[in-house]
């Protein structure tokens, strides 16, 4: 069985943002990248199902800039078999990320594909129920806990009530949550094994994608800023206060 | 032409983001037409009726959507799409998880969490975790939308819509629901409640969030956490707020031992009155609160629990 992993590369989850003057994005100059952390918690799940014999190969699959190969090498280092990187500068929305995507399931024939289920720069939360959707694959999303069966696999979703278990028919589409798995560091001799590891590089254009963005942002601004209030030194003063103004 | 608003519901009750969605629908298109699906919920679909804006109820009833399981619920919006220009959904764990089909299956670019409808085609939304926001422009066609309801006041139940029953739309029969393990409180849920107490690392134990549940329940607050106590197993996930959790926005939200992380302020930056009570008086969770008390967590607490008995509460 084999097993897609979509990585993206975003900026690291530390890096507090600063929007453009111009009001056209937000910097992103000289700004630490890294993989999506949802994306490592999908790498480490593949990882451990070839570990446990469920899976043949796991293939990391990332959509962006020529730097995204260093994600996919992070994948790779991590325990990943090969890559393919479709190069593209520029956004690209999620729907055009599930149509390309799309495209290489129907060439590679997965029967797990494991998305992160949001990628914490556009925080979008979509690609992966687009690409099950695209395929007319079930999905199973959040998922917290992942039991492989024949044919089919029961996951566990982080939902807002609490937790809940669906059944999904393979092949299918799971996007992690936080607490599926806790991701493994690669270790030197993996990092070095990983260079030697294949990376396919391919356009949109092969897979006959148009991945011009559909929305138009017409600008990126700051939200409100809150000042800091006051410190007050009691507990009582705190109760006190806040009975004043009304909040309880 | 119409928009089409997806309620969420437990079967039996009407989620009030539900109503909040109506408010935004109806700014993006009118007459706003409201779906419930599921099974049994007649209770649903007559509080639904009685919001106001709404214009009509469709009631599909099928065993198929007792959860929302995704599969059957996009062909449910599908079967209904070409008679609205704008589909909208909170944007829960149950819309975040069905809507992406929908808009893939329509071949439309998803407009997730928006926070402001500025035109019919023109919205808000935000995104580095709430340190920015994008104003973005839908292309003309269909619009698919989920709502961040934390920005939207509720429709008011003054309405008196007409409730149109349908049935099911058919179970592609490649998912099904097994079971659920939810949280069961008697308080006000987390995403509406007018109080939320979070307790963070600083708590140090699941037991310890008893000294939060006290305080909760003079205050009829909700109890939250961040991601580290969830993570340590001292609360439910469904406890989480923040950027990967759920997002809150009450009249008074108590940081109790937490640090004030980027992705923490993300779920909570938002709340109209801010109190943070840390041991560390360099904790950014100070940058953000209206009144700060630095000071250890279990003294503080079960002072501040004296105090309101004190008064009353
Ligand atoms: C200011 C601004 C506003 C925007 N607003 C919107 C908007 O409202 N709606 C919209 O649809 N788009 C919007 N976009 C476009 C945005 O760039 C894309 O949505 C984004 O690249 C993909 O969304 P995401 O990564 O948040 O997807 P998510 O659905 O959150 O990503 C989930 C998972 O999908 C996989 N994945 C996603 N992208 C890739 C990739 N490139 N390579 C490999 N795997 C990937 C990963 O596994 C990831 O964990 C906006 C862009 C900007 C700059
Ligand atoms: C992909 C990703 C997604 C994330 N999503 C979220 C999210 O949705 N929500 C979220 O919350 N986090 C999220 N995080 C985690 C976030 O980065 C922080 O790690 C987390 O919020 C820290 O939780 P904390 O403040 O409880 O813990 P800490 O940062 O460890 O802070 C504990 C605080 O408690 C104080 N304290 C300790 N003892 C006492 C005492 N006795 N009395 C008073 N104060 C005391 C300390 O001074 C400290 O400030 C995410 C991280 C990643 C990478």
């Amino acid at each position: 069985m084999k097993v897609i992993v979509p990585v993206k590369r975003v900026i690291d989850y530390n890096v507090k943002v600063r929007v453009k003057a111009d009001q056209s994005g937000v910097d992103l100059a000289n700004v630490k990248m890294s993989m999506n952390p949802f994306d490592e918690i999908s790498v480490e799940e593949a990882i451990r199902l070839k570990e446990k014999g469920k899976a043949t190969e796991v293939i990391a699959v990332s959509i962006g800039p020529q730097q995204a190969s260093e994600t996919i090498r992070t994948a790779l280092a991590m325990g990943a078999d090969r890559g393919i990187l479709v190069k593209t500068d520029g956004e690209v929305e999620p729907l055009a990320v599930a149509k390309i995507l799309k495209a290489i399931c129907e060439a590679e024939k997965p029967e797990l594909v494991i998305t992160g289920k949001q990628a914490i720069d556009d925080d979008s939360n979509q690609t992966g129920q687009m690409l099950a959707a695209l395929l007319g694959w079930p999905q199973a999303t959040f998922a917290h806990k992942l039991e492989m069966g024949d044919g089919k696999a029961d996951i566990e979703r982080e939902i807002d009530g609490g937790l809940q278990t669906v059944e999904v028919k393979l092949p299918a589409v799971m996007t992690t949550d936080l607490r599926l798995n806790e991701p493994r560091y690669a270790s030197l001799p993996n990092i070095m094994k990983a260079k030697k590891k294949p990376i396919d590089e391919k356009t949109p254009a092969d897979y006959g994608v148009d991945v011009t963005p559909r929305l138009k942002t017409l600008k990126v601004t700051e939200p409100p800023k809150r000042q800091a209030g006051i410190k007050v030194k009691t507990a009582k003063e705190l109760v006190d206060k806040l009975k004043e103004v009304g909040a309880i | 032409m119409a928009s089409l608003v997806i309620a969420e519901h437990d079967g039996k009750v009407l989620k009030d983001t539900t109503n909040k969605t109506v408010t935004a629908a109806a700014q993006v298109s009118t007459p706003v037409h409201v779906l419930v699906a599921g099974s049994g919920a007649d209770a649903v679909a007559e509080a639904a009726a009685k919001l106001a804006g709404v214009e009509k109820v469709i009631y599909a009833d099928d065993p198929a959507y007792a959860k929302m399981v995704a599969e059957p619920m996009e062909k449910l919006i599908l079967s209904l799409a070409d008679k609205y220009d704008a589909i909208l959904a909170p944007a829960t764990t149950n819309g975040k998880n069905y809507m992406p089909r929908v808009a893939a299956k329509l071949d439309v670019p998803q407009i997730s969490e928006i926070l402001k409808v500025d035109s019919p085609d023109t919205f808000e939304r935000p995104i580095y975790a709430g340190n920015a926001i994008a104003t973005v422009q839908a292309p003309a066609g269909k619009k698919v939308i989920t709502v961040r309801t934390t920005a939207f006041k509720a429709a008011d139940a003054t309405g008196s819509a007409s409730i149109e029953k349908i049935g099911g739309a058919g179970d592609p029969g490649i998912s099904k629901f097994v079971s659920e393990e939810l949280s069961k409180s008697e308080r006000p849920e987390l995403t509406s409640a007018k109080i939320v107490i979070s307790g963070g690392r600083g708590m140090q134990s699941g037991e310890n969030f008893h000294l939060l549940d006290k305080i909760a329940d003079k205050l009829h607050a909700a109890v939250g956490a961040s991601r580290a106590a969830v993570d340590a197993g001292f609360v439910p996930n469904d406890y989480q707020v923040g950027q990967t959790g759920k997002v809150v926005a009450p009249e008074l939200y108590i940081a109790v031992g937490i640090s004030g992380a980027i992705q923490h302020l993300a779920g909570m930056k938002d709340s109209k009155i801010i109190a943070a009570i840390n041991k560390d008086e360099e904790a950014p969770i100070f940058q953000v609160a209206d009144y700060g008390l630095v000071a250890d967590l279990f003294k503080a607490i079960p002072e501040m629990d004296e105090e309101l008995t004190k008064l009353g509460y």
